[in-house]
Parts: structure tokens; C-alpha cells; sequence
């Protein structure tokens, strides 16, 4: 625990910003792991081409699903760690224990994962949308999409981690359990672009990707939080 | 009467094993009668000829798969809420039957569309949310069986149970959402557009599954209640016995 613990002042943004500030802070004295979250993006990204060959018309056609399934995979990639440590250490406990609202340092937890795996996966993906030669007002819907939808990932497999935390099987458990939880999001996100690259608005696709946002921030931090009381129990 | 006397793993044994039989052959009378109704009584369908007769596996089986579902997420929310044994040990038993009918629903839907649409598996939203929900009786088997301590096995499972009913109104209401290759439901509250036979028959080899279904999972929570109790003394007197 750092000094910021006792600055909490047991109101939901104290909570959020204690354990957002804590999980930067961390992250930052561990860039490589966020650093490695990018690259593990970008590379995947980069072996569809090489696999199924470089013609434009069919890259600019699959990029919008291609790189939505690579931002999947490298937000899923961080989760295994989001509450591992915290858990073998014995934080996790104390942070069930303590007065302040879990809801807020559950929900400061999945934005903090956010923060590091998302934010800049959603900065990098026009990049890589270039790459697929993608037009420009699609890899504006596709930065937007990704957006509204990595938070929704990072809070659906926060809670995940958190059900599977301790569990023999680790990593492919949390496959099982959290990909399938992923699909509508996929689904609607990789919907957006596709649908402006065919000429449709994209608002209905990140409409629905948003009101899921919305749900997922009042009601997943609850199920994040049930689950972490189930494993320090 | 006292409702808890048959949540105590103990004396509800007793009692599944005095019921299953019972269902067991009611499932077997139903699905003969349905079998013949559906196979020798109803009319062959004006659009789609014999083919359509898989509806009478397809159709209560795609039905169980989201009932059982939604049933199992019910005893995990009793696991949660009161941390009940026999809610967890119920959860478990359903989780394989559910996983079963997902599949004979997948199964029997793909050699439906071979003839009807000419592909066994279309990527259609009401066959892709009931995948998902293979997926998630996937995910509760392994994650109940993944903690050392049964009872954390419970209740995470349980957990994720109740997470995932999201899914069920996705796969219910997907045919009217989105307006898909897959055909609308046939049958509502206000009545069927289908022919009474056919009707009749599908109804009847839905009661059939769900006989099945009940019975199977009695004996199941008969084995688990077993293995989990297994240093109790009554458990021991019962296997000698």
C-alpha cells in the first residue's frame, strides 16, 4: 500500500482516484508492460497481411474486424495481472476490508486497466488502420468505436479475472470464460467501421456500443466486487 | 411443512432418488408419444416436406437449453444470496444437461439449414448468441471445477451464472432484432401459426425434455451430493446399505 490509502476520504471519487492513481503509478514504474500490450497489438494486426497477402481491396475489407480482434486479444492479454498481485500479496484483502466504497475502487480498478491497455490501443489504431488502407472517416469511426468499447472489455474482463482469480487453470480459463462475454462488444465495434466503409451511418452500431458502456459502469463494478469477496473469503 | 427440510443435501438424496424413476418414465412415455404424433401423425409441411420434422428435436431442445440456463442462474442466485449447499450441488448438475440440449439445438439447426438454406451454419444472430451460450455452460463447468475448495467452485459459478442471463433475452428476442435468415418464432402467448398436430407434438417432446432434463439432473445430484459428503456418516451408513 502506498501513502495515498490514508488520503481516501471514503467518497466514491476518493476511492476511484486512489486506485486509478495507484494502478498509473504502477504501470509507470512497469512501462514495458504496457509497452509490450502495444506491440503485442500492432503485431498481430500485422500478421493477417502477411497470411492472407496484400491486396488492398480485400485488406481495406477485413481491417476493421482484423484490428478489432487484435484490440480484444491485447486487452485480454493485461488481464491475468489485474488483480493477481494485489491477490498474492494480500492488498486485495485489505482493499475488501477497508471503509471505503468498493464499488469505487472496483470500477477505479477496470479504469486503470483501461488507462494502460485501451487508451492506447484507441491512439495506435488509425495507425493501423492506415496500414489496411482504411479511408479516413473510417478510421475516425474505428478510433471512436474502439473508444466505447475497450472500457466495456476492460470492465467485462475485470470481472472475470476477478471469478477465475486463484483458480487452477489460469490463463485458458479466463479465455473461457471472458471471450464469449466479449463478443457482442466485437460484434457492434467491428460493426461501426464496416458499416461506414459500406456507405450506412454508424450510429446505430455506436449507439448500442455506448448504452453497453453505460450499463456495464453502473452494474459490472458489483460483479467485479462480489467476485473478489468469493476469492478472499 | 417446513420448505427447508429438503435443502439439507441429507434428506434431499433421499428424495431424488425416490423421484428420478418416476420422471425418467415420464420422459420415456412422452417421447414416444411424441415421436409418433411428430413422425406418423402430422402433416408433411406444404413449404418445406418431410425436413421440417427435425423441429420436433430442434425446437424443445433449443427451448431447454435457454430454461435450463435460466433455471441454473436461479440456484446460483440462491447460492448467492443465502449460501445454500444443495443450490450450488443443483447448479452443477444442470450445467452438463443445458450444455447437451445447446448442442443438439446447434446440431440438428445445422442439418436443418443444409437442406432449407443450403448451409449448415450461417453466421446469424440468433445461431451465434446460442453458441455464446454453449460457450458459457463451457465456462461454468470449468470454473466450478476450478478451485480446490468445492464450495468457492459454488459460488464463483454462480456468479458468473447470473452474469451471463444477459445472453438469454439476446438469443430470445434476436429473430425480431435483427430480422434474420432464421425463421421467426412460430409459436406465442396468443396462440401458433402452426398446425394443431404439429403443435401438439412439439409440446409434447418439449414436456418429454424437460422430464429428461429434471430426471438426469436427480441422479447427477445424487453423485455430487455423494462425493461432497462423502466423510459424513450418513453417507457412509447409505453406501453400505
Amino acid at each position: 500500500m502506498n501513502g495515498n490509502a490514508t488520503a481516501a476520504s471514503g467518497s466514491f471519487a476518493g476511492a476511484i482516484a486512489w486506485s486509478v492513481s495507484r494502478d498509473l503509478r504502477l504501470a509507470l514504474r512497469h512501462p514495458d508492460e504496457t509497452l509490450l500490450t502495444v506491440a503485442f497489438f500492432a503485431l498481430v494486426a500485422s500478421l493477417f497481411p502477411l497470411a492472407i497477402g496484400p491486396e488492398p481491396q480485400l485488406l481495406a475489407r477485413i481491417g476493421p474486424g482484423i484490428i478489432w480482434v487484435a484490440a480484444l486479444l491485447a486487452a485480454f492479454l493485461a488481464l491475468p495481472s489485474l488483480f493477481a498481485g494485489d491477490y498474492a500479496d494480500g492488498t486485495l484483502e485489505q482493499m475488501v476490508l477497508s471503509p471505503h466504497p468498493s464499488f469505487g475502487w472496483a470500477l477505479g480498478k477496470a479504469l486503470g486497466h483501461w488507462l494502460v491497455t485501451g487508451l492506447p490501443l484507441v491512439i495506435l489504431s488509425p495507425l493501423i488502420g492506415l496500414q489496411f488502407g482504411l479511408p479516413p472517416d473510417a478510421l475516425l469511426v474505428q478510433a471512436l468505436s474502439l473508444a466505447l468499447g475497450t472500457p466495456l472489455l476492460s470492465l467485462l474482463g475485470g470481472a472475470c479475472a476477478a471469478l477465475s482469480l486463484g483458480a487452477r487453470g489460469g490463463g485458458t480459463l479466463l479465455a473461457v470464460l471472458a471471450l464469449p462475454l466479449f463478443v457482442p462488444v466485437l460484434i457492434f465495434g467491428s460493426g461501426a467501421t464496416e458499416a461506414q466503409a459500406t456507405g450506412i451511418p454508424p450510429e446505430a452500431h455506436l449507439s448500442l456500443l455506448a448504452a453497453g458502456l453505460l450499463l456495464a459502469l453502473v452494474a459490472v463494478p458489483f460483479a467485479i466486487v462480489a467476485a473478489l469477496k468469493i476469492a478472499v473469503d | 411443512m417446513n420448505w427447508f427440510y429438503y435443502a439439507s443435501p441429507a434428506t434431499f438424496y433421499g428424495l431424488a432418488g425416490r423421484l428420478a424413476p418416476y420422471f425418467f418414465l415420464l420422459a420415456a412415455v412422452l417421447t414416444g408419444w411424441g415421436l409418433y404424433l411428430g413422425m406418423l401423425v402430422a402433416p408433411t409441411d406444404a413449404q418445406q416436406g418431410e425436413v421440417y420434422r427435425v423441429i420436433y428435436i430442434h425446437v424443445p431442445a433449443a427451448w431447454m437449453s435457454m430454461f435450463l440456463y435460466f433455471i441454473m442462474a436461479c440456484y446460483g442466485a440462491l447460492t448467492l444470496i443465502f449460501n445454500t449447499r444443495l443450490s450450488g450441488m443443483m447448479a452443477r448438475a444442470i450445467a452438463p444437461t443445458g450444455a447437451m440440449f445447446t448442442f443438439i439445438a446447434l446440431w440438428t439447426g445445422a442439418f436443418w439449414g443444409k437442406p432449407t438454406w443450403g448451409a449448415y451454419w450461417v453466421w446469424d444472430a440468433r445461431l451465434t448468441s446460442e453458441l455464446v451460450l454453449l460457450f458459457l455452460y463451457f465456462g461454468f463447468i470449468a470454473l466450478a471445477n476450478a478451485f480446490e475448495d468445492p464450495r468457492r467452485g459454488d459460488r464463483a459459478a454462480a456468479l458468473l451464472a447470473v452474469i451471463g442471463v444477459v445472453n438469454l433475452p439476446i438469443i430470445y428476442f434476436s429473430v425480431k432484432w435483427w430480422n434474420t435468415l432464421h425463421q421467426g418464432a412460430s409459436v406465442s402467448f396468443k396462440g401458433t401459426s402452426m398446425h394443431v398436430t404439429m403443435f401438439t407434438a412439439m409440446l409434447v417432446m418439449s414436456a418429454a425434455a424437460w422430464m429428461y432434463a429434471i430426471a438426469v439432473t436427480l441422479v447427477r445430484v445424487r453423485s455430487i451430493i455423494l462425493e461432497r459428503e462423502r466423510r459424513a456418516q450418513w453417507v457412509r451408513e447409505a453406501v453400505k446399505a
